[in-house]
C-alpha cells in the first residue's frame, strides 16, 4: 500500500510539472495576443506528425549524448558546464582526423569514435585535473575553457590552416569525411532516422550498466548521496571526481558525431554552442536515469520542433524557452515535495512501528 | 483528429496555390488571370527584426512589394543554437504552409535552401547574401559591398587628419573582407599617404561579433588611441558601440547597411560621416515583383553601384564638401574605369 502511494507519488510529480508549465504556455499565449487553445492544438498537430517525429528524435539524440555527460557529473555533484566545449572541439578533432585519412569503414569510424572519446575526455580531464589538485570550481573552470575552445576552433579553422571555403560561399567549414566515415540513416515512411541513434541507446545502455553494475558505479552513488560516509568507507573522493568529469568529456565528445557522422561530414556552421545548458536540463528532467534521461530529451526536442509552428500564428517562439525552464523549475520543485511527502511517510511508519513494539 | 485534418486543409491549398503558380508560370507569353502568388515568408538569421539594419532593409523591400501586390507577408526568425537541419524544417514548413514565395535573409540558410528548393519546385526563393545555391526556382542575391565600401572608404582618405584611418568588421568571412578591401582600396585611392589598419571582433564558426556592441567599442578605442581618426564599422549591431566610441573620443565613425546617422542616438550621430548603403531592400522588391509579373529567372543577381544596390548616406551633411568627389569615384567604378578589389 505504502510503495504503491510512493509509485504514485513520483508519477505525480512530472505530471504535475507538465500541467503548470502547460498553463503558463496558456497565460504567456494569451499574454501575447494569440488564442492559447488553437495556437498550442496547431503546435501539438504539427509536432505529431510522423514527419515531425523522426525529425524530433534526431533532434534529440545530441540532446541525449549531451544528457548522459551532464548526468554523470551530477552524481558527484559536478556542473559540467564544459559539454558545449568538449563537444565542439571533438567533433571538431574528430572532422579533421576523419577526413585525413583514407581506412575501409570499420576502422575509419573506430577511429572517429576513437578520437571523439579521447579529445572530449582530455578537454574535460584538465578541468577535473584543476578541481582535484587546485580546487578549482569545475563551473568556472569549463566556462574559461568553453571560451578556450571556442578560440582554438576559430584559430585553427581558417582557411590558411585546416579551415576549408568553397568560392562564392561564407561557411567555413573543414574537409569533408570520405563515405566509408559515415552513417548512413535508418530509412522510415515518415524521413530519414539518423543512425547514430543506435550510438545514443549504446551510450545511455553503457551509463546504466556502470553505474548500476560496476564497484566504480557504486562509489559515485555513495559519493553522492553522502560524502561524509564514502570517504569514512575509504572511497577516494578525488580519483572519483578526476574519472567523472573525464567519462563526461568522453561522453561529451560524442555529442556531436549524429551531426558529424550522420548529416555534415564536415564541422562548420552545424555545430551549435549552448548544447552544455540543454544537457543539464535533459538531465535534470529526467533524473539521471538513462531512460529518463530519453524522455526529457524528447520533450525538450519536440518543444523546440513545435514551436517552429508558433511563427506563423505571429507568436515568438521564444516562448518555448519560457516553457522549457518552467518546466524544468517545475520538477526540481515537484520531486522536492514528493521527496518531503515521501520523507513524512516513511517517519509516520517508523512511529507506528516503534509505537507498536512499546505497546 | 480535428486540428490535423486542419493541417491536411492548409497542405492541401498551399499545394493548390503552388499547382496554380506552376501552371500558369509554365505558360510562358500568357497573362495570368489571377495574382500567381498569394503570400510571401521572410526568414531571418539570428539578429532578427528590429536590428536597424541589414533584416530591417530585407524586410522593407519584401513589405513594400507585398503592400503593392496585396500579398500576405510573414516573418520568421531563427533560434540561437540552429543546425542546419533545424533551418531546412523551418524552410520546409513555411513551403508546406503555401507559401509561394520564400526569402531567407543572410548565408547560414544556404546549405538548407540548396535541399528545401528541390523539394519544392513550384515554390520561388530568394536568398540575400549567399550565390551558392542552384536550382530552377531559386534566386541568389548578391551585393557589391566592395563598390559602396571604396566610396566611404575614399571619404575617410579624405577626411582624415591624421592619415590614418581603421576598419572594424564583424567577423573574418569573405563576405565582411569585402568591405575591407572597398574601404581600403578607396581611401588610398583618395589619400595615397593613408594607412588602413583593420580588425575583426569575431573568427569563423563564432559569429558574436555581429551583435557585440562593447566589444565594438574596444576595438574601436584601441583604434583610436593610436592615431586613427575615422573607423568604418561593417559589424552589425556591434557598430553601435564603435560609433559610442567615436563620440566619447571626439572622433569620426562610419556606419554600414541602413544610413546610421538617422538611427542613432542625438549624442553619437554627428560622429558619424557617412554610411555605407547597402540596399538588401532593392534585392528583395525586385525578386517578388518578378515572381509576381512571371519574369522571375533564377541564378544569381548582384546588385552593385550601376543599379542601386550600394552607395553611401550624406545625412549629417559632413560630406557634402567632398561629394562631388565621391561621385566621381562612384561613375569611375560604374563606367569600370576603377577597378575595386573583393580580397584585402
Amino acid at each position: 500500500m505504502a510503495r504503491l502511494r510512493g509509485a504514485a507519488l513520483l508519477l505525480a510529480a512530472p505530471a504535475a510539472a507538465a500541467f503548470l508549465a502547460l498553463v503558463v504556455a496558456a497565460a504567456v499565449l494569451a499574454a501575447a495576443g494569440a488564442d492559447p487553445g488553437t495556437t498550442l492544438l496547431d503546435a501539438l498537430a504539427y509536432g505529431l506528425r510522423p514527419e515531425t517525429l523522426v525529425a524530433v528524435v534526431n533532434k534529440a539524440i545530441p540532446y541525449y549524448l549531451a544528457g548522459i555527460a551532464a548526468a554523470v557529473g551530477f552524481h558527484l555533484r559536478l556542473f559540467n558546464i564544459g559539454i558545449d566545449g568538449q563537444y565542439r572541439l571533438a567533433a571538431f578533432a574528430t572532422a579533421v582526423v576523419g577526413a585525413g585519412v583514407a581506412l575501409p569503414a570499420p576502422l575509419h569510424l573506430a577511429l572517429i569514435a576513437g578520437v571523439a572519446l579521447v579529445a572530449g575526455a582530455a578537454w574535460a580531464a584538465i578541468a577535473g585535473l584543476l578541481y582535484v589538485r587546485r580546487g578549482v570550481n569545475v563551473v568556472i573552470s569549463t566556462i574559461m575553457l568553453n571560451a578556450v575552445a571556442t578560440g582554438l576552433i576559430a584559430w585553427l579553422l581558417s582557411p590558411e590552416r585546416l579551415g576549408r571555403l568553397a568560392p562564392g560561399s561564407n561557411n567555413v567549414t573543414t574537409a569533408t569525411i570520405a563515405e566509408s566515415g559515415w552513417i548512413p540513416a535508418i530509412p522510415t515512411p515518415a524521413g530519414d532516422l539518423n543512425g547514430l541513434v543506435l550510438l545514443a541507446a549504446l551510450a545511455g545502455a553503457g551509463y546504466g550498466f556502470v553505474l548500476n553494475r560496476t564497484t566504480i558505479g557504486f562509489e559515485a552513488r555513495t559519493m553522492g548521496f553522502s560524502e561524509r560516509a564514502a570517504t569514512v568507507a575509504g572511497i577516494r573522493g578525488p580519483r572519483l571526481a578526476f574519472l567523472a568529469m573525464a567519462a563526461s568529456g568522453a561522453i561529451a565528445g560524442l555529442v556531436g558525431l549524429p551531426q558529424l557522422l550522420g548529416s555534415s561530414h564536415r564541422f562548420g556552421l552545424d555545430f551549435p554552442a549552448g548544447l552544455a545548458f540543454t544537457g543539464l536540463s535533459v538531465a535534470i528532467l529526467g533524473r539521471n536515469h538513462p531512460v529518463g534521461v530519453a524522455v526529457g530529451a524528447f520533450v525538450w526536442a519536440f518543444l523546440e520542433r513545435s514551436a517552429q509552428v508558433l511563427d506563423l500564428s505571429g507568436v515568438s517562439k521564444e516562448i518555448v524557452t519560457i516553457l522549457q525552464a518552467v518546466i524544468v523549475l517545475s520538477i526540481v520543485v515537484a520531486y522536492e515535495l514528493v521527496r518531503r511527502a515521501r520523507t513524512r511517510q516513511e517517519r509516520r511508519a517508523v512511529a507506528r512501528a516503534v509505537e507498536g513494539t512499546m505497546a | 483528429m480535428h486540428p490535423r485534418r486542419l493541417i491536411a486543409l492548409a497542405i492541401a491549398a498551399g499545394l493548390g496555390l503552388s499547382a496554380c503558380l506552376g501552371t500558369t508560370g509554365s505558360g510562358s507569353g500568357t497573362t495570368p488571370p489571377t495574382p500567381p502568388i498569394n503570400s510571401v515568408a521572410v526568414a531571418y538569421d539570428i539578429s532578427g527584426r528590429g536590428d536597424g539594419g541589414f533584416n530591417d532593409i530585407a524586410y522593407n523591400g519584401a513589405k513594400q512589394a507585398a503592400d503593392e501586390l496585396g500579398l500576405e507577408l510573414i516573418e520568421v526568425t531563427a533560434k540561437l543554437d540552429d543546425t542546419d537541419d533545424d533551418r531546412a524544417e523551418r524552410l520546409r514548413l513555411l513551403a508546406e504552409r503555401g507559401y509561394d514565395a520564400i526569402i531567407a535573409v543572410g548565408f547560414t540558410y544556404a546549405v538548407p535552401m540548396q535541399t528545401v528548393a528541390a523539394e519544392f519546385p513550384l515554390v520561388r526563393f530568394a536568398i540575400v547574401d549567399d550565390g551558392t545555391v542552384t536550382g530552377p526556382n531559386v534566386r541568389g542575391i548578391l551585393f557589391a559591398e566592395h563598390e559602396g565600401s571604396f566610396l566611404v572608404g575614399a571619404a575617410a582618405g579624405l577626411w582624415t587628419q591624421t592619415d590614418q584611418v581603421g576598419f572594424i568588421g564583424a567577423v573574418q568571412i569573405p563576405l565582411i573582407q569585402k568591405f575591407e578591401a572597398g574601404f581600403a582600396a578607396g581611401a588610398r585611392q583618395a589619400n595615397p599617404d593613408v594607412e588602413v589598419q583593420a580588425t575583426y571582433l569575431s573568427q569563423p564558426p563564432d559569429y558574436s561579433g555581429f551583435g557585440d556592441p562593447p566589444h565594438g567599442r574596444e576595438a574601436a578605442l584601441g583604434m583610436y588611441d593610436n592615431g586613427v581618426d575615422v573607423i568604418f564599422a561593417a559589424a552589425g549591431g556591434s557598430g553601435a558601440g564603435v560609433h559610442e566610441a567615436a563620440a566619447a573620443s571626439g572622433s569620426w565613425s562610419i556606419g554600414v547597411d541602413a544610413d546610421e546617422y538617422r538611427l542613432a542616438p542625438e549624442a553619437v550621430r554627428d560622429h558619424i560621416l557617412t554610411s555605407m548603403l547597402k540596399n538588401a531592400n532593392v534585392g528583395t522588391y525586385e525578386f517578388l515583383v518578378s515572381v509576381a509579373n512571371m519574369t522571375f529567372t533564377p541564378g544569381v543577381v548582384t546588385y552593385g553601384l550601376a543599379n542601386g544596390g550600394v552607395g553611401y548616406a550624406t545625412s549629417g551633411g559632413f560630406v557634402d564638401d567632398i561629394a562631388a568627389e565621391l561621385d566621381a569615384y562612384a561613375a569611375g567604378i560604374v563606367a569600370g574605369e576603377i577597378t575595386v578589389p573583393e580580397t584585402p
